[in-house]
């Protein structure tokens, strides 16, 4: 499945893309922060390589990092000076250099929703609003932009990725831009926003006759064959990274505090223990003073491991065939289920799970209220907030944050028959009152 | 005859081979038969109560095993059985 690149986006990375302005020049980054891989299970050791799993005992591999000499350099003050993108968090980042790909990604607002607030009971409610990441309008884009920095700090010349649509419109995206050559693997049945994000960008897209778990099984035995950088296999441990810059972020806006609450669509369940990661390292590196936050996470009924292992009480997960519209959660096997469930348990935080037409309600509710057009998660994340916030377990005065990481226009499909259609007139006045009537003078 | 796919942090107990054919009729026997050829190999696959392991998933003909009859999932000649790491993905 050959795609040969135009010319015209063959010039190597350091030609043509640095002419807006230079991060470089506003970042000054430490040496030697990475101090090791370390298996989350056994805590066996290996180099800073393109490896993600424990040799001895298949365990995740997680960076190593010094953080007492990441103290002495980290301060809100520096943060506040760095550039408004995710590189201000570089010193927590798992990149060695600063030849950063994925320049502006991050940095997103945080809207204080006080229509959707009200509805539901609660005056401080924030929105994470990563439907407006850049490039490609999803939180995707923070990870990949740390995924192909540290794949090009490596010497990878390729990048690939297991995805159900938005990482690899943002894998697209971002390796077009830095000139590398690019393979996405997505599922057979993803939404046709999704599926144009990529092919737009012109990398080789391979729609598996599968679902996601069956991309994800494929890749994993590709990525053992293949000398390329598959940003959430052997690059995962640097990908995953990436999340920990919604924590930053949401914890700088909210004026250097942690929130009370916070509510996260779960998949492969990486993002909820990543959120909770940053937040705890703010705190050891003296930036916050202290992290109440509960983590609270966010699941489809038609694909919900995680959420039904935790309101069974288990600490461990049954996969599950995927049955949902929210199709960029439907992951029925998920990498990260067991330390997501862990996480929502050392938080004290909860976990549920909402219908597709639950979804939808919510995908509605949030435009209505605060005028952001979510994704499916994003529905997802809304229903489960909702539901928190009624069995009480959201109190009305906690700071209470939801991430929305995805935008609305890339599904679509979700909801073009639950929204109605365009009054259709004349283009003549008479026709335009007698539909809306005389306006009543005042 | 069954064709086992091997992944990465199994390759140096295999002599580098990323496939191997292994005789067995479940895939429980597959795994004693591939350590009786392939020393130690059953300790990096299951836990030290006989299961495997949290963070290694099996398939057979493409089809993860817990959603057939685990370990016990019966194999017949050509089958094709994988080991994969766990983790991996994420959207």
């Amino acid at each position: 499945m050959t795609n040969p690149r135009p010319v015209l986006f063959s010039l190597p990375y350091s030609k043509h893309d640095d002419y807006l302005y230079s991060i470089e020049d506003e970042v000054s980054i430490m040496t030697k922060k990475m101090q090791s891989l370390v298996c989350r299970e056994c805590g066996k050791e290996y180099p800073t390589q393109d490896i993600h799993v424990c040799e001895l005992c298949f365990g995740p591999l997680e960076v190593k990092y010094d953080y007492a000499a990441i103290k002495k350099e980290i301060s809100r003050d520096k943060i506040l000076a760095g550039p408004k993108s995710l590189w201000r968090y570089v010193d927590l980042l798992p990149v060695e250099g600063t030849n950063f790909i994925g320049k502006h990604a991050g940095f997103t607002p945080l809207v204080h929703a006080k229509n959707l607030g009200a509805f539901l009971g609660l005056d401080n409610l924030y929105i994470k609003n990563d439907c407006v990441n850049h490039p490609t309008l999803s939180f995707k884009d923070r990870v990949v932009a740390i995924a192909l920095t540290r794949a090009r700090e490596l010497g990878f010349e390729t990048v690939a990725c297991a995805s159900t649509g938005n990482l690899a419109n943002s894998v697209s995206a971002h390796a077009a831009s830095a000139g590398m050559k690019c393979y996405v693997f997505i599922p057979g049945d993803l939404e046709a926003a999704k599926v144009l994000g990529n092919l737009i960008y012109r990398p080789n897209v391979i729609e598996i006759e599968g679902n996601y778990d069956d991309v994800n099984r494929l890749c994993s035995e590709i990525a053992g064959e293949r000398h390329w950088a598959f940003v959430n296999i052997n690059i995962r441990p640097y990908y995953a990274e990436g999340s920990k810059t919604l924590a930053f972020e949401t914890a700088e806006q909210l004026g250097w505090r942690a929130p009370d609450q916070v509510v996260v669509p779960m998949a492969s369940g990486s993002l909820l223990t990543k959120i909770w990661k940053g937040l705890k390292e703010f705190e050891k590196v003296g930036i916050l003073d202290a992290v109440p936050t509960k983590i609270n996470g966010a699941q489809a009924e038609g694909c919900s491991p995680i959420a039904t292992a935790f309101r069974n009480g288990r600490d461990f997960f049954k996969p599950v065939k995927p049955d949902t519209i929210a199709k960029s959660l439907a992951i029925g096997n998920p990498a990260d289920g067991y330390y997501a469930l862990k996480t929502a348990a050392e938080s004290h935080g909860a976990m549920d799970a909402v219908t597709d037409d639950e979804i939808v309600e919510s995908i509605k509710l949030l435009a209505q209220t605060e005028g952001i057009f979510a994704e499916t998660a994003g529905g997802v994340t809304i229903g489960v907030l909702r539901k928190l916030a009624k069995q009480g377990l959201i109190r009305k005065d906690e700071v209470t944050v939801a991430y929305i990481t995805g935008n609305g226009l890339k599904t679509q499909e979700a909801v073009v028959d639950s929204v109605g259609r365009p009054t259709r007139i004349q283009p003549s006045l008479k026709h335009f009152t007698q539909t809306f009537g005389i306006e009543e003078s005042t | 005859m069954i064709k086992v796919r091997i992944p990465t942090p199994l390759r140096p107990m295999t002599g580098g081979k990323n496939e191997v054919e292994i005789a067995g009729n479940s895939v429980a026997e597959i795994i004693e038969n591939l350590t009786s050829v392939h020393p130690g190999i059953k300790e990096r696959i299951c836990d030290e109560q006989g299961e495997v392991r949290r963070f290694i998933n099996i398939y057979v003909n493409e089809e993860d095993i817990r959603f057939l009859t685990g370990k016990e999932t019966p194999l017949k000649d050509g089958d094709e059985m994988s080991i994969i790491p766990a983790i991996a993905g994420g959207r």
